[in-house]
């Protein structure tokens, strides 16, 4: 008898929920924490600014609710809107991948750059989205970043920027990496302009964009529990041949070890960012 | 002996064979000049076929040959009175950076490399030319330094990437990074790149940000290694061939894109073939960047500079 007749007469179909399923059931109406797997009313969680109401975890946000929770109301001013990608190195799917991700976010790239008024400061400003191909790093990402920078330092107003990105992207080669130079250049420029420049990194911050424009503000903050590091964690356990402590690379550990100024909890955001704000805006 | 890359071995059988022919018309009387020289053409066209037609795939392993000349090879041959400092004042020293001063030409220079090993002991002690933080923060200082005695830089790239370990991330191999990015687009004195083996992604650029940056022929420059870039796309570490291909990592291409300045040939066959004919053709490119960037102020050494990167990119609105 062959061996796949063995099993014929087991049951085909088991129904157990996909992954993605355990995470949007119930949709609309009821939200399940990815952290501690709680259920809450949708309109709860989103009160509470996607932040778990009982174990505390930081869900990651989209750049425009990331933007409502932070601008005074009717502030903010979108730059470079239409700015996107194109495809220099004919890669493969990347334009579907691109399409698909502008369709499914709303956005056209993966930062949202602007001015606006935080807690009466003006401020220039730029936001990225992890929902969009990870909030990697092309030439799109890395052009309105620079932009906005520039914008910041012709209107002589602090620059902050919420990180969130897996690193440089794949699919424009070299051309991603040399963002990370490119922005950095433009951050350079900016600091020695005597403004103020604020980075607060949210879950993940890695590779090349923590190691460019994210770890060169003349603050770094941390969202609590978020991902933070250069080399991603697998590959590190491969390399040196050892299991990592579950806090590696977090905003926590980052603190730790001296890497940032501060681990800000989402809820104190705006008033924290507002109150540095004033504080150098008084000096100047 | 150089290990045989798969791709050259035809060539190198054939080299064999004419070898195999000389010595025996040596040692008999029969002679087969003839035949030994139609053979010499053959060798001719098919270098040429070879050598003349390399693949992306073929290029990364030319610049992962174990005999693939080091930063240290080329400053003995381009330099003089070489003299390497140490250390970044703050944790360690870390070999997998060499950095120190010399004369180019009679004018004294900073010169900052990666530093492979050739031979496993060598290699251990150089960390494979990977840096810890450490090593960024070493060639930063130094760097600095030839800021404060207007002294041109020159680095060499020549490494996977900066190193993944436990103890980097702990002591900020991002923040040590990100800080030679800024601190290099502010130097107020020439810098110049030239990529002589791998340039792998952060950790080359780290030391890379020049006014004018040069890639051997045989040389990559990567955002991601062909391996790990197939890993993540298509799953499958095997396709690293068509990640090459794909990402468009080798000289010739990247100069296509606008990202570098000079392709700087390789004597036939790679550099390992001929160091000194390679440290030539390199002293010819470095010559004429220096001279071209000694002509400007330090103001607009870092305008070129600004110019140069804020162009880099490719982007469309909608």
């Amino acid at each position: 008898m062959p061996l796949k007749d063995f099993f014929g007469k087991r049951k085909k179909y088991a129904s157990i929920p996909s992954e993605k399923a355990k995470v949007d059931v119930p949709e609309g109406l009821m939200q399940k924490c990815d952290n501690c797997k709680q259920i809450y009313y949708r309109k709860e969680i989103v009160k509470s600014l996607y932040v778990c109401p009982n174990c505390g975890y930081h869900h990651p946000m989209t750049a425009w609710t990331r933007i409502e929770s932070l601008f005074d109301e009717g502030t903010f001013k979108e730059l470079d809107a239409g700015l996107t990608s194109a495809n220099p190195l004919n890669f493969p799917d990347y334009e579907e991948k691109i399409k698909k991700d502008r369709q499914k976010t709303g956005l056209n790239e993966a930062v949202v750059t602007g001015t606006g008024v935080i807690e009466d400061n003006q401020v220039a400003f730029a936001v990225m989205d992890s929902h969009f191909r990870m909030g990697s790093m092309g030439s799109a990402v890395g052009e309105k970043i620079t932009r906005a920078i520039e914008e910041a330092r012709k209107e002589s107003i602090p620059f902050i920027i919420f990180t969130a990105s897996g690193g440089a992207r794949m699919q424009e080669g070299l051309l991603s990496l040399m963002q990370m130079a490119k922005t950095s250049f433009a951050v350079k420029r900016f600091r020695d302009s005597g403004n103020l420049m604020i980075s607060v990194m949210t879950h993940p911050t890695t590779g090349g964009v923590s190691a460019s424009f994210a770890s060169i503000g003349d603050y770094n903050f941390a969202e609590p529990g978020a991902l933070i590091g250069f080399a991603g964690r697998r590959i590190i356990e491969q390399t040196i041949r050892e299991k990592l402590p579950n806090d590696f690379q977090t905003a926590e550990f980052q603190l730790e070890h001296g890497q940032i100024d501060k681990v800000i909890h989402r809820h104190d955001m705006k008033k924290t960012l507002g109150k540095i704000l004033s504080m150098h805006a008084d000096g100047r | 002996m150089a290990p045989i890359m798969e791709f050259e071995k035809p060539i190198v059988n054939l080299k064999e064979k004419i070898k195999e022919l000389k010595a025996f018309t040596e040692n008999s009387e029969i002679d087969l000049k003839d035949e030994i020289k139609t053979l010499e053409e053959r060798l001719a066209k098919l270098e040429e076929d070879i050598y003349g037609n390399l693949k992306p795939w073929n290029r990364v392993q030319m610049a992962r040959h174990p005999d693939r000349p080091t930063t240290l090879d080329y400053v003995e041959r381009l330099f003089e009175d070489f003299i390497e400092f140490h250390g970044d004042r703050l944790f360690s020293e870390d070999e997998a950076i060499v950095s120190g001063i010399a004369y180019y030409k009679n004018q004294p220079v900073t010169v900052i490399g990666h530093q492979r090993g050739k031979d496993t002991k060598e290699n251990i002690k150089r960390n494979f030319g990977m840096p810890h933080p450490e090593g960024y923060r070493k060639a930063l200082r130094h760097m600095k330094q030839a800021e404060k005695f207007n002294r041109p830089i020159i680095t060499f790239i020549d490494t996977k990437g900066a190193y993944p370990g436990r103890a980097a991330e702990e002591r900020g191999q991002s923040e040590a990074i990100a800080k030679n990015l800024m601190e290099m687009a502010g130097l107020t004195v020439p810098i110049v790149c030239i990529v002589i083996g791998e340039g792998g992604s952060g950790g080359a650029l780290g030391i890379g940000v020049g006014n004018h940056v040069h890639m051997l022929e045989n040389s990559t420059y990567s955002v991601i290694s062909p391996e790990g870039a197939a890993a993540i796309l298509w799953k499958d570490a095997g396709e690293a061939q068509r990640a090459a291909e794909s990402m468009q990592i080798t000289a010739p291409d990247l100069k296509k894109l606008g990202v570098i300045d000079e392709v700087i040939p390789e004597p036939k066959g790679g550099a390992h073939r001929d160091i000194d004919a390679q440290a030539v053709l390199i002293d010819q490119v470095l010559e004429k960047s220096l001279k071209e960037l000694k002509e400007l102020s330090s103001e607009d050494i870092v305008e070129e500079r600004w110019q140069k990167y804020k162009k880099i990119g490719s982007f469309q609105t909608v």
